[in-house]
This record gives structure tokens, sequence and C-alpha cells, in this order.
């Protein structure tokens, strides 16, 4: 179907979206596209790939300054227009944690893109011509479905917790951006003095309260997606055991020969109410077996990614050091006694065998849970990456507000913060501007 | 026949004079025919013009070649600069007026003006053609006009009533009749019609006052003009005065609410949320003790109505006697003795939603409405309606397509895409917060945004294009040189500019970006400091924006690419795939021009959007 070159080559803002579900697959693949896309990937990566061929590269949060590696991902450039959506666009396949899916997101966000709204690739693909009406029109209605499952979603949201607290804020900032543009508007109608500083010091407040929110530890996407514990250790510790005995079935091989588990196994349980991964890996230890070799590549990767690790060995095979955060158990204790502590932190001494210790360890790992899981401060928890993105522009836009030379300018980065929460709460017209402006204050000669 | 014409507008108010002025320009046979040759030109109320926002209409309106900064001008008598201490995008020039020098300015440019002539009548009736089309009007002393295309800006007189609190008595504005036939007939035609109000304080005799007892606010030290064909204000310059209202004075007024004929309910018509009366400003401010007033003059000691001072702030439609005891509870107006007392006026408005962007009436081809008839309110919106309504007036006639003005083009095309769009619920006037791409459309750049726009109209004379084509090459180079010349972060910080010392060399235009101060700009760049102030200021505005304005253009791409995609009038929804009653509901009550306006439909899906626009884009290419 022939299409104005016009539009064809019209600019759009770089847009992204997770293309695969969010079920928990292995792989989790972000497509991006728009202008600029190139930048953006440059800025992931340090140089672009060749283009249309995967090659595997780390993924920085910024590549020049080598600030925050994300991932190791499968990489596809895909210049425009030969491709789905006709523009500059690029796919990372990503490993599917949540934490790396949002951390990735994340950066996106600081490169300039943002969230694409439901059915956009395919309304940019339609744009630039690349699928045609019958195609379109497909596609619509698989996006339909969807829309209204998001639909629900979002509306069950806006009864919560959640939507009472976005609301809380966008009716803040539309009161703010009010007082604003009364002082813009009316400077001779001796709008009382303090109105500007009042402003600020909100503005502030704002800022503060959602960029807590945003550090909550992404308790809410943990919810969500549930937890993941990572069980590591030298090869033989009794890893498998212990996954068996948690998952209270034998998901894993349990052998006397050391390097039996050669890759990452993975079973969903529940643990304090919360849906809990717990991943068994291989031993971990100094291999020429290529295959285990890389089973403790992946091994390391989870501890890496893991919200929680549990340290496991036996007295012999003691560590000396603890990986960060982790929970050390020595396990066999019906063979030799467990160490005090390492680095100061208490050991925890089970034998799986004699079943001793376990509900001493039971406990251990459902504290942890509530912990990382639980809202103890002010503000329940982000639970979708969408609203993460959104608040973070808010929160990039108040900052600048309160740094900015001059009042139309904070207006601007004002409204532009007002615009981002307004995804999350319906948008704000002028009109409800100016009833808030002359709601407050007496204007008009 | 003598009394055939291209366009014929009716109303002399300033829409009506903009209109009739570009109308002319624009090459048309124009006729302006209005009650009262003698009111031609004059402010019903506040003889003031411009403020924020409004100040940018009266920039677009001289980029435009009409007259309103070119009179305000000549009769400015006390020029400020609102909003001096913010940013150039939301400064807002005003200017006070003698009265008379302003009428007189405005008649001095309409009679100047070639091709249009003017008539004092009564106009009663619209005549139309077989095919529905206008096709000329009649008098009230039978004369008839014809013209293809007829322009009406009747104001606040399509059946005006006046009220002195309980007292009404059929009136445009004090002094004048109504037009009550027109508005019968308009009405008969079967347009949407509702009723609005507005209000004007009473006038004092300014030896009652106490007259330099009283604060003073003076004008800016050098006034800077309205029109690029100013070179400076030429008239002397006066200052006001300062009083304010106390607790004695709303205790008055709250004692006397039921007199009132807004607050006993005598008004149907619903008044502006921002220039309320006094009345409504104590009732809903009840916690505020005072209220600030500005004393005008309304002329130069000597001209007519030097005499005359306007208290600002305190509209109102209590009865005169109340209006007196009010008034006298305020510093230095003891003994203020009211020459005319205040007073509401109520009259009929055309739901503009009937309207196209080119200000004609979808209903009745030729026809175009402009001015406070479209529901707004202020001299400025008015002025600014009538000169596009003018120029499409003229283009009719001449069989050209019609022009419109988009809201990234101008606050004209903000509010006339409000007024069609939106409707009105008070009478509407324009904010800077309304316009979304407001750092983008400023006072200052008015002329390179909408002169080389109204070249292509026609209505920019010759005089003004070659005036306009120099400044803008002179922008032009001084932006290139700007950009071109860099330093390395040590001479400019040596010059006192704060940039980090990172090796990366930095343009002019970096440098401005910073907001680097003038002596460290003189040092480094003599040149720039020596250029002519409107050439140097704008390119340090652009460049002090040039984050916001990259954005502001990016969005401005995508809302033409999305509004350059037309939802056909005649458009049937039922026929596109895919959509769900509900969403075929919503498109159908809204009726969105193009794909940009489809969008701005609440509570439609993004699946329903695409599936129209899939349709649409069919279309296009069938
Ligand atoms: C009492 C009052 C208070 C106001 N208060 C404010 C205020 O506080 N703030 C503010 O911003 N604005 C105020 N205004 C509004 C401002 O005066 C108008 O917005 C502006 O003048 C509108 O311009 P216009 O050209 O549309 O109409 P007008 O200036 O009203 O001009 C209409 C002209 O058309 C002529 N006319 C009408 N019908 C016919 C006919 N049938 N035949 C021939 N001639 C006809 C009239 O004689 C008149 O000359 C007030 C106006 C009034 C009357
Ligand atoms: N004595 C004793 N033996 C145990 C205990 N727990 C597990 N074992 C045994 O230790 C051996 C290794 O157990 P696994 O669970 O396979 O060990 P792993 O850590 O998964 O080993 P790799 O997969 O090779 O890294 C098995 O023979 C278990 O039966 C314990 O508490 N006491
Ligand atoms: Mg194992």
């Amino acid at each position: 179907m022939p299409t104005p070159s016009a539009l064809r080559t019209q600019p759009l803002e770089p847009i992204f979206a997770l293309a695969t579900g969010t079920a928990r697959a292995a792989i989790a693949v972000m497509r991006v596209s728009g202008t600029g896309s190139d930048a953006i990937l440059r800025r992931l990566l340090g140089t672009l790939p060749a283009p249309r061929k995967a090659s595997l590269r780390r993924l920085w949060r910024d590549a020049v300054h080598r600030t925050d590696a994300l991932d190791d991902a499968l990489v596809l450039w895909l210049p425009g227009p030969a491709n789905y959506t006709g523009e500059d666009s690029f796919e990372l396949h990503l490993h599917a944690g949540p934490a790396i899916v949002s951390a990735v997101a994340s950066a996106l966000v600081e490169a300039g893109a943002r969230p694409a709204e439901p059915g956009e690739f395919t309304r940019r693909a339609f744009l630039h011509g690349r699928i045609d009406l019958t195609e379109a029109e497909g596609i619509a209605d698989l996006i339909e479905a969807e829309t209204e499952a998001q639909r629900k979603q979002a509306l069950a949201q806006s009864e919560g917790r959640l939507g009472t607290l976005y609301r809380g804020w966008a009716d803040r900032l539309r009161n703010v951006l009010a007082r604003q543009e009364a002082l813009i508007d009316f400077p001779d109608e001796d709008l009382p003095p303090e109105v500007e500083a009042a402003l600020l010091t909100e503005t502030a407040a704002l800022r503060d309260e959602i960029s807590a929110h945003l550090a909550d530890g992404e308790r809410g996407e943990r919810i969500r997606r549930g937890l993941t514990i990572a069980i590591v250790g030298p090869p033989n510790a009794g890893k498998s055991t212990l996954l068996n005995h948690l998952a209270e079935r034998q998901a894993a091989i349990v052998s006397p020969v050391a390097g039996t588990t050669r890759d990452a196994i993975e079973i969903v349980t529940m643990l304090a109410g919360v849906r809990v991964t717990l991943v068994d890996t291989a031993g971990l230890r100094e291999t020429t077996d290529p295959i285990e070799a890389e089973g403790v590549k992946r091994a390391m990767f989870h501890v890496e990614h893991a919200d929680c690790v549990v340290q496991m060995f036996f007295a012999e095979a003691a560590p000396d050091h603890l990986l960060p955060g982790a929970l050390p158990v020595c396990n066999k204790i019906d063979l030799a006694p467990a160490p005090f502590t390492i680095e100061d932190v208490p050991v925890l001494g089970i034998s799986l065998r004699d079943e001793t210790g376990l509900a001493a360890l039971q406990e251990n790992l459902e504290r942890r849970v509530r912990e990382l899981t639980a809202s103890g401060s002010i503000a329940p928890p982000l639970t979708r990456a969408r609203h993460r993105a959104a608040a973070m522009v808010a929160h990039e836009h108040l900052k600048a507000a309160l740094a900015v030379d001059w009042p139309e300018m904070r207006g601007e980065e004002l409204r532009l913060a007002m615009r981002a929460l307004g995804r999350l709460t319906g948008e704000v017209g002028v009109e409800d501007l100016l009833d808030t402006v002359f709601g407050q204050f007496c204007i008009g000669k | 026949m003598k009394n055939q014409f291209d366009v014929i507008v009716v109303g002399g108010g300033h829409a009506g004079c903009e209109a009739a002025a570009a109308a002319a320009r624009c090459g048309a046979r124009t006729v302006l025919l209005t009650h009262r040759m003698e009111t031609v030109g004059a402010m019903s109320c506040n003889p003031a013009i411009g403020g924020i926002g409004k100040g940018h209409l009266v920039r677009e309106i001289d980029a435009l070649d009409g007259l309103m900064g070119r009179a305000a001008d000549a009769a400015g008598i006390h020029f400020k600069l609102l909003n001096r201490s913010k940013g150039p995008a939301v400064h807002g020039p005003r200017a006070q007026a003698d009265r008379g020098l302003y009428r007189d300015a405005i008649h001095t440019l309409l009679h100047a003006t070639e091709n249009l002539t003017l008539l004092e009548a009564a106009v009663d009736d619209l005549n139309l053609a077989p095919d529905g089309s206008v096709s000329g009007v009649t008098c009230e002393d039978g004369r008839t006009f014809t013209a293809p295309s007829v322009v009406i800006a009747a104001g606040t007189f399509l059946r005006g009533v006046i009220h002195f609190g309980h007292d009404t008595q059929p009136a445009g504005r004090v002094g004048d009749r109504p037009a009550n036939a027109l508005g019968r007939r308009l009405e008969a035609l079967g347009l949407p019609m509702g009723r609005l109000k507005t209000g004007t304080p009473a006038r004092l005799d300014r030896a009652s006052i106490d007259w330099e007892s009283l604060a003073e606010d003076a004008g800016d030290a050098q006034p800077e003009p309205f029109s690029r064909l100013t070179e400076r204000i030429t008239n002397p310059q006066i200052s006001c005065r300062i009083t304010a209202t106390n607790e004695r004075t709303h205790d008055i007024i709250r004692d006397s609410l039921h007199l009132s004929a807004v607050y006993s309910g005598a008004i149907a018509g619903r008044g502006p949320r921002y220039c309320p009366s006094i009345e409504d400003k104590v009732v809903r401010f009840a916690e505020r003790t005072s209220h600030q007033i500005f004393l005008e003059p309304e002329a130069l000691p000597g001209n007519p109505g030097g005499d005359l001072v306007y208290p600002n702030g305190i509209s109102t439609s209590l009865p005169p006697a109340v209006q007196e005891r009010m008034i006298r509870t305020m510093a230095g107006l003891e003994n203020a003795r009211i020459v005319r007392p205040g007073y509401a006026v109520e009259y009929d408005y055309i739901d503009p939603r009937a309207l196209t962007h080119s200000l004609e009436l979808r209903a009745i081809p030729g026809l175009f409405m402009a001015g406070q008839i479209n529901g707004t309110t202020g001299y400025e919106e008015a002025g600014a309606q009538g000169l596009l309504a003018g120029v499409n007036a003229a283009h009719r006639a001449a069989g050209n397509t019609p022009v419109t003005l988009s809201r990234s083009d101008a606050y004209i095309g903000v509010m006339i895409d409000d007024l069609v769009t939106q409707g009105v619920s008070e009478p509407y006037r324009m904010f800077t917060s309304r316009a979304e791409y407001r750092l983008t459309l400023r006072a200052d750049n008015a002329d390179l945004r909408l002169t080389p726009i109204g070249e292509t109209w026609g209505c920019v004379d010759t005089m003004r294009a070659t005036l306009f084509g120099q400044t803008r090459v002179a922008i032009q180079s001084a932006t290139e040189r700007a950009a071109q010349e860099t330093w390395l972060p040590a001479p400019l910080i040596a010059a006192g500019v704060s940039v980090s010392p990172d090796g990366r060399r930095r343009s002019l235009l970096d440098v401005l970006a910073t907001g680097a101060k003038a002596d460290a700009i003189g040092l480094l760049a003599p040149w720039f400091v020596a250029l002519p102030p409107r050439i140097r200021l704008h390119v340090e505005t652009e460049a002090r924006y040039s984050g916001y304005l990259a954005r502001q253009e990016r969005e401005i791409r995508q809302l033409h690419n999305e509004s350059s995609i037309i939802v056909p009038e005649d458009f049937d929804f039922s026929r596109v795939g895919g959509l769900s009653a509900e969403m075929r509901e919503r498109f159908e009550r809204a009726h969105p021009a193009n794909f940009a306006a489809a969008q701005r439909i609440p509570g439609v899906t993004p699946s329903a959007l695409m599936a129209l626009l899939a349709h649409l884009k069919q279309q296009q290419a069938a």
C-alpha cells in the first residue's frame, strides 16, 4: 500500500517494550524503535554492532563511562527502513530476571527512550507502510485483547493503594503547577508572597518522595514476579539435597559424585506466602570440563542476580569469605561440627541427612523473604516496570524544575512531570489546571 | 450596483476593524457597517491593550500587519512590560491608552486603507442565496448590501441588556443601543446560541481623588512599542496610583449582595472566572481582607476623558448608590465622585463549535463570525479573530481556499482551536498557560513566526515585508556567527563564564545558553554586544531555551504528521473494521477533524486508533 513519503520520513521518538510476554521465559526480548535508536544503542554498548547480525555484547548503563554492567545479551541492530517498524530499531535478548529487565528499562529511559503504548510498534509499522490493512486489523484485534487485560489490571490498581498514591502525587503536582502558572499569568494580582517559596518546597518534597519510592529496593516487582533464591557452594555440599527438601520433591539429582549438577535447576515454591524461585547451581570449582565450566559461569550469574543467596558448604570446605549478603549454611554437621562464624556472620549448622537445624533454616529464609518484600515504609511499592519508568521521568523533571533559571522553564518541567504522572492516572488538561488556579487565588481586574 | 462588495463586515469594534482592514489589505472591496462612526475603535471597558498572553496576541496581529499594535503605540500613555523578571517567553507587553487617541489612531489607519468603505448602518437581517450560502445584509433603514462573504462582529450587542443593580435596560454597552433584530435573526437560522455576561467598574472624577496621597505605579522608563513599524513612543507618559479594598468595603458588599444583578439571579449568563466582579471576589475569597485596585487615568490631562479614572479591580453590578458607599471606604477615594456607575452586560453569543478553524459557520457558507460574539472577552482576542476572519472572507470572495493557524503557529491558533473544538462555558480569555508550545510562541518572535505566513496570505504590506526581510537576514547571520565562534574552557573561565574545564570547545551559542552575564559576553564577543538589541536578544533567547525548543519542535512535527491525516467531514465510522460499538460512538460524538484530534478524545483505546488510522490511510492512498 502506498504511503505518502512525507510520513515515512517523519522522525518519531524512540520507544521500547518487552516483546516476549511477562511469563517467566528464560530470555526476555526488549525491542527499541525510533529516531535516535542508534545513539541509544551506542550508549549501551559503546559501538554499534554490524547490522542484522546477532552478536553477544555486554550491556552498560553508560558504556562510555563503563558504569553499571547490566547483562551480557544477544544484540540485534536493525537499521530502518527494512524491519518491522520501518524505523531504526534494535533488539536485546536479555537474561529474563526481573532485576535485569527493569535495570535495562531504566537505562533506556535515561538514554531518552520511553515505554511504548500498547500497539504503538504496530502503529508505527503501519505509519511507515511496513504492514498492510488486513495485517493491521488482525494485530488490532490482538492488541484489543491485550489492552483489555491491561485495562482491567490498571483498574484494579487504580482502586488500590498504588492508585491512591499516584493520584495523591498528581493532585499535589497539579497544585504546584497551578500555583506556578498563576505566578506567570497573573503577576499583577498581588498573590501572597509565600506562594513561590511554598511551591518550591512542595516540588522538592514530591521529588524526594518519588525518589524514595523508586529506591524501595524494587519490592513491588519482587512481590509480583516472585523472589529468586540461589543455592551455591562447592560440589557435594548438599545443595541439590536442600533444593529437594525445600521443594518437598525430588527435583534435582542427588549423588555422592562431586559435580553432579551441571546446569542451574529452578523450581518454584512458596515461602512466607511469596512465590519463590529456588535455583540449584553447579558446585563452584575450577574445572576443565567445558560443560561444567559453563555451569559454573551460570552459577556465578545467578549469584549476581538472585535476590538472596544461600552459601552452602561442609566443615572441611568452609570458605574464608562470604559472597556479599549471603546466608552461610554448613551442612553435614552429623560428620563434623560447623564453624561458628565466617567474617563475623553466624553460620547456620544443619544436617540434611539427620534433619537437624532445618526449622531454623526455614525460619531464617522466611524472614529474609519477608524483609525483601515487606512494605515497612510509607508507600506501597511500584509494581510494574512501566510505572517505574513513568515515575522516573517525573522524577527527572521535578529535579530539573528545581534547577532551572526561569519560572517558565520550571513550568515546562512541571508540565512534563505532570504528563509523565498522567500516564499513571489519566491526563490532566489545561482546563483542570485553570480551575485549580482560579479556585485558589482571587484573580482578575 | 453601488452596494455590491466582496466583503461586508458588521460591527466597528476591535474585531470588525481588524476584519475590515485585513480583508481590504488582501485586495477585497470591503464595506464596514456599524451603528455609529464615532464608536469605531472604542474601548468599551479598560483603556488598556496587551498584558500577559494578550500582549502575545497584539504582537501576532501586528506581525500579520493588523492595526491594534500600531494604534496602541500611537495612543499609549503608560507602557509596562509585565513579567520582566521572568524569561522572554512569558513577557507581557501592556500599554494603557488615551481612549481618544486610540480611536483617532484606528480611524486614521482605516481611512488610509485602500479598498475600504466605512458606513453608518444598523444591520437587521442577513440575506441568503438559494444554495444556503450568505449573499448580503439588509439594514434597519431598508438599504441592502450584497457580498459573497459577510463577517459578523457584533460584540456584546446581540440582544444586549445592561444591569445597574436591579435596573435593566436594553443596550450593547452604556449609551449604545443593542442589536436585537440581528440577534433574533441569527437565532431563527437555528444557530446554537447562549448568554454570557461581563461587567465594568464605575468611572471616577480624577479631581475628587486624593491622588498624591496614594502609592505611584509608574510605567517603564523606556517604553517598548508593540509594532515592528513603530520606532519609538512619542506620547508623554503618565503614572497610575494604587489603592485597596478593606474589611469595610467587603462588609458593604456582603450586606448588599441581594441587590446585585449577578447575585440576585437577575443575570442568567455565565461570567468569567478570572475577571470576577468585586461581588464574586468577596464571596469566593471570603478569607481575603483586601484586594488591590489600580487607578488608571483614561486619557492625558487636558484631552477628552483626561479627568476620568478607571478603577481596575472593582467591576460590579451593584446599584449606583451602593457603589458610591463602597468606593468611598478606600484610601484616597474618601470623597470620590462617580461620573458613570459600573454595570454588567448580558448578551448572546454563538457557540463557536458551529465554526470551522477559518471562523466560517459550517451551516452557512460565507458567513464568518469574529470577536466577543464567539464567546471571548477582550480587545486582543476580538482583534485577532477579526483579522483571521477578514483574511478568510477575502479569500472566499476571491475563490481561494481558507487559511488557518495551528496551535504550534500562534496564540491565535491556540485560541481558535480551543474555541471551535471545546466551545466555551464562560467568556474565553487568553493565558500563556493555554499554549502548550509556550516557549516557542513568544511575543518577541511573532514576526518571525507569522509575517512570512501573512505574506502568502496577501495581508502584509510590502513596506513591512521589506523591513522583516532585513531583520531575518540579520538574525540568521548573527546566529551563524555565534555558532561558529568557539573557545576552549580556559578563556571562558577567565572571562567569568562558569563552565567545566573539560577541554571541550564551546560556541557563543553554548555560552549564551548558560545564561552568561553581559560583561562576560562583551569580553569574548564585542561584536555580539554591539548588535541591535532586537537581534541580540533573539539569538540569546533561542540559545537559552534551546533544549526546550528542540523538544517542542519534535512534538510539533509529530502533531503535524498526525494532523495531516484528515478525517473527512462525512467519514462513516461504522465502516472501520474492528471498532467496538463504544469506540465507534466516541468517535462519532467527537468527530475529530484529523488523527491528532482523534487521539485527544478521552477514553479511546490504542487499537481503536489503530483501526481508524488503517482506514484513513487506505482512503488517502485510494
Ligand atoms: C460592559 C463591558 C465590560 C467589559 N469588561 C471587560 C473586561 O473586564 N475585560 C475584558 O477583557 N474585556 C471586557 N469587555 C470586553 C471588550 O470590550 C470586548 O471584548 C471587545 O471590545 C470585543 O470586541 P468586539 O469587536 O467583538 O465587539 P465590540 O467592541 O462590542 O464592538 C461591536 C461593534 O459592533 C457594532 N454593532 C453591533 N451590532 C451591530 C449591528 N447589528 N449593526 C451595526 N453595527 C453593529 C456596535 O455598535 C459596536 O461598535 C467588556 C465589554 C463591556 C461592554
Ligand atoms: N552425611 C551427610 N551427607 C549428606 C547430607 N546432605 C547430603 N548428603 C550427601 O552428600 C552427597 C552430595 O549431595 P548433593 O545434594 O548431590 O550435593 P551437591 O551440592 O548438589 O553436589 P554437586 O551437584 O555435585 O555440586 C549426597 O550423597 C548426599 O546424600 C548430610 O547432611 N549429611
Ligand atoms: Mg547438585
